[in-house]
């Protein structure tokens, strides 16, 4: 069973496509990409997007630890200062993290389900181009009139037009409306891509771990945003067209807005982590020659946590008084999240238990992911307790807290899924030695900056508020957290450095750098515009390994699979298409007519979005073949 | 792409690849945007209820709401669904004339339930009911309008199939688009009697709700 491993430079023939524009066929420049459907070159601009938004965010990090170096320091003013942590939130979980997973699965899915794309290719695209417009035009709110200043919750009544008369508080809204439709559309064409694409023979508990967890996230956003999208359109309605959602005086009940976002906003906690934790269930068994440990654990606690996601909300409103039995069963439903969790690490143990451990850098990074992961699930529980949480609310001790889930749990894991991903994306590898450092600086800066923030919280010092008091302890807390952020931030240069480095003059990675064991090892290094020669074939979990060596194989011997034609057209191909970036251009101008009030311009287009979306409708079908056996002789296998 | 791959019998392959899943593509993509919807439209009808009784000035919806006329509309809707059925099956016989007729039909019943609604709307903004004017309102206008947001856009899908129809004539092999569309339509439907008894009846049975 050959899978497709010869390097082909692919005859298309493109199909006849009707519609108003035609199918485009560049194969370079911009307009490739603006009208690219590949689900490679997506993932990598979501990658590369992600990345470019966690720059701006950390820049404002950087803004916000330096106001806070010492008591009384006067860098920036309270207004400024709410708006530094308010993108800085925002960014950081909706515009970087989420849209990294994103950005992986969109890259990786189908690869390691031995697909040729994703079920909807241009819907995958719009999907792409709403939330890069989504971010922009969050950021554009900095030259537009302020930046949005009441947090990434946005608690109503602060986003009242009474409370915040200026359009920071509708970028803010606005922008995520346009950012989540991306969001809704892509976790839909993943559902439906890992539904009906895997190759032949992969059944449901053959998939990778990385594919189970993102088809959990998948479902996660599809039922976690929907309340999210009506409670930020109830504030655009409030805001615009004088609705009384959130407007105490007629009745309404600001309370309502926090149950909408945290029925949202908690279960969004998993959307970033559950990618996370599928990347290091692939990263940690490869570079320990083992198979993951307890499998079918592994799938059903991911599938757990994600039902518990929505069962924990009223957590983070412990302090609001919905009274004792509403608090003690939050409490508790909480609590039992804790367990599949723990089950999880105890797998990831047991998977490096015995095996032969490779410290590669990714590996680093996967393992300091455990470490601090732990931490944050320990500061969890406590933060889970009604009462010390009615302590520590507010404090540093609760940003300390998910700081270490979000940036050393899920950053750090992404950061092992840069280092092991690499070679297939660029066919280069990271360089190693360098990538050690770097690897040191980053977890000697972050723990700098957050483990002193956990003391600084229990002594105290607020948070959301741009300077504290002295004399009462808190200096040299803030002083080490700030001195962290230079050097984080130093590894952050280091890893852009080896990124450009590698990727101009790196070492050849060749098609398998790691002797992995899922598919997209067994594709190109990058892989080619079709993915792969043959439609791969599966006997086995951890398909490619089980091919590499048969000895290992548990599963069957393949043989219902024989002389099946997959191909018997040659590969079909989806072709490029204009029409999700025009359809995403008219929804971000769209979003513009909103905020000013400019109904002209907002109907425009409006109709400009009707006609996209009936060209988009009646381009059809489209693509072209694809033939790599045309003058190839097989080669491997 | 692939919208009418076939059910996949063992040891065969269709022309543009294998699946794994014996379910069209679209079909699949329809059912989980559904399963969102009903979040959307639970968020909606939730906020409605929790909002029930708090409006601190009328009118209120025993001052505005009429039972007869919206059961009318009501029972329009429900007919819609039943031509749906109707025109799918004339569509799986290849009764081309049949399919076009009925599902015109289905659009046209749809715009007859939106008509009702205009003149709802208009007529309760002429007792007093707007969207600003109190929580009623709010809620009300927001939840319906949502309701007839999609409606509307069933109308135009549904006209955008029988002028396809036209374009390219179709034969029972796209039956699959007109399944889905279906699958859309009563979905709409199914959410307009949990709206219509939850908003409408509720407070008109004795003993259940004020
Ligand atoms: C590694 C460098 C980072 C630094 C130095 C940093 C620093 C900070 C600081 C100082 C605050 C303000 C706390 C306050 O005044 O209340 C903050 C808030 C926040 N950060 Fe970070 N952060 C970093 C990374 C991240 C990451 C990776 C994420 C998420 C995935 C994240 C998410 C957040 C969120 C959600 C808030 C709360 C904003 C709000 O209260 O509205 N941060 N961060
Ligand atoms: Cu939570």
């Amino acid at each position: 069973m050959a899978i497709g491993r010869r390097d082909v430079p692919a005859p298309a023939t493109p199909d006849a496509g009707g519609g108003l524009l035609a199918r485009p066929a560049w194969t370079k420049g911009l307009g490739s990409w603006l009208t690219t459907v590949d689900h490679k070159r997506l993932g990598i601009l979501y990658i590369l997007t992600s990345f470019t938004f966690m720059g701006l965010a950390s820049i404002e990090a950087f803004i916000i630890r330096l106001q806070l170096a010492a008591p009384g320091m006067e860098l920036v003013s309270p207004d400024v200062y709410n708006q530094l942590f308010t993108m800085h939130g925002v960014t950081m979980i909706f515009l970087a993290i989420m849209p990294l997973g994103t950005g992986f699965a969109n890259y990786f899915v189908p690869l390691m389900i031995g697909a040729r794309d994703l079920a909807f290719p241009r819907l995958n695209a719009f999907g792409y181009w709403v939330y890069a417009f989504g971010g922009l035009f969050v950021y554009s709110s900095f030259f537009l009139g302020g930046a949005p200043d009441v947090g990434w919750f946005a608690y109503a009544p602060l986003t009242s037009l009474s409370n915040n008369p200026g359009n920071g508080t509708d970028f803010y809204m606005i922008g995520l409306l346009i950012g989540g439709i991306g969001s809704l559309v892509t976790a839909m064409n993943l559902i439906v891509t890992i539904f009906s694409m895997r190759a032949p023979g992969m059944t449901m508990m053959r998939m990778p771990v990385f594919v189970w967890m993102i088809l959990v996230t998948s479902f996660l956003i599809v039922f976690a945003f929907p309340p999210l999208t009506i409670a930020l359109t109830q504030i655009v309605f409030d805001r615009t067209f004088g609705t009384l959602f959130y407007v105490p005086e007629a009745g309404g009940l600001p309370i309502l807005w926090q149950h909408l976002f945290w029925i949202f906003g908690h279960p969004e906690v998993y959307i970033v982590i559950l990618p996370a934790f599928g990347v290091i269930s692939e990263v940690i068994p490869t570079f320990s020659r083992k198979p993951i440990f307890g499998y079918p654990v592994m799938i059903l606690s991911g599938i757990f946590i994600g039902f518990m996601g929505f069962a924990v909300w009223s957590h983070h409103m412990f302090t609001t008084g919905l009274g004792p039995v509403a608090n003690t069963a939050f409490a508790l439903t909480s609590f039992v999240i804790g367990v599949p969790t723990g089950v999880k690490i105890f797998n990831w143990l047991g998977t490096m238990w015995g095996g032969s451990v490779r410290f590669t850098t990714s590996m680093l990074y996967a393992m300091a992911f455990l470490f601090m992961f732990v931490i944050g699930g320990i500061t969890g529980i406590m933060l889970a307790m009604p009462p010390f949480t009615a302590q520590a609310t507010d404090s540093y001790f609760v940003v300390a807290h998910f700081h270490y889930v979000m940036g050393g749990g899920a950053l750090f894991a992404f950061f092992a899924g840069v280092y092991y991903w690499f070679p297939k994306l660029t066919g280069k590898l990271l360089p190693e030695r360098f990538g050690q450092w770097t690897f040191a600086a980053m977890f000697i800066g972050f723990n700098m900056i957050f483990m002193p923030q956990h003391f600084a919280g229990l002594m105290g010092m607020p948070r959301r508020t741009q300077t504290y008091e002295a004399g009462i302890g808190l200096e040299i807390w803030n002083l080490v957290s700030t001195a962290g952020t230079f050097v984080m931030g130093t590894a952050l240069f280091m890893l852009l450095f080896s990124v450009i480095y590698a990727f101009r003059n790196g070492t050849p990675a060749g098609n398998d750098p790691w002797d992995a064991r899922t598919l997209e090892w067994a594709a190109t290094s990058p892989p080619q515009h079709h993915n792969f020669d043959e439609q791969p074939i599966v006997t086995d979990r951890d398909a490619f390994w089980a091919q590499k060596y048969p000895e290992a194989s548990h599963g069957d011997d393949g043989s219902q699979w024989e002389g099946m034609d997959f191909d018997a057209h040659g590969i079909h191909m989806p072709g490029q298409s204009w029409y999700p970036f025009l359809l995403a251009t008219s929804i971000f101008i769209a979003g513009y007519g909103l905020l000013f009030e400019n109904w002209p311009l907002s109907i425009l287009m409006l109709v400009v979005l009707v006609g996209a979306t009936y060209g988009w409708a009646f381009e059809g079908v489209g693509g072209h073949h694809v033939h790599p056996d045309d003058g190839a002789e097989a080669a491997g296998d | 792409m692939a919208a009418d791959a076939p059910t996949q019998a063992a040891g065969t392959v269709p022309a543009h690849g294998w699946r794994s899943s014996s379910l069209p593509d679209m079909k699949l993509m329809m059912w989980i945007f559904l399963a969102s919807d009903i979040m959307f439209f639970g968020t909606l009808i939730g906020t409605y209820l929790i909002y029930k009784g708090r409006s601190l000035t009328g009118p209120y919806p025993q001052d505005v709401l009429d039972i007869p006329l919206t059961t009318v509309s009501t029972f329009v809707l429900l007919m819609s669904s039943f031509l749906m059925v109707i025109a799918l099956d004339a569509l799986k016989r290849n009764d081309v004339a049949k399919f076009r007729l009925w599902t015109f039909g289905v659009a046209f019943f749809g715009a007859i339930f939106l008509g009702f609604q205009v003149y709802e709307f208009n007529h309760f903004v002429d007792l007093g009911l707007t969207l600003q004017g109190n929580l009623f309102g709010t809620t009300f206008y927001v939840l319906t309008g949502t309701h007839g947001v999609h409606v509307a856009i069933g109308v135009l899908w549904l006209l955008s199939i029988v002028v396809a129809s036209y374009v390219r004539p179709w034969t029972s092999k796209d039956a699959t688009n007109l399944e889905v569309a279906g699958l859309y339509w009563h979905f709409v439907d199914v959410v307009w009697i949990v709206i219509f008894t939850l908003v409408y009846l509720v407070d008109f049975i004795p003993g259940a709700g004020g």
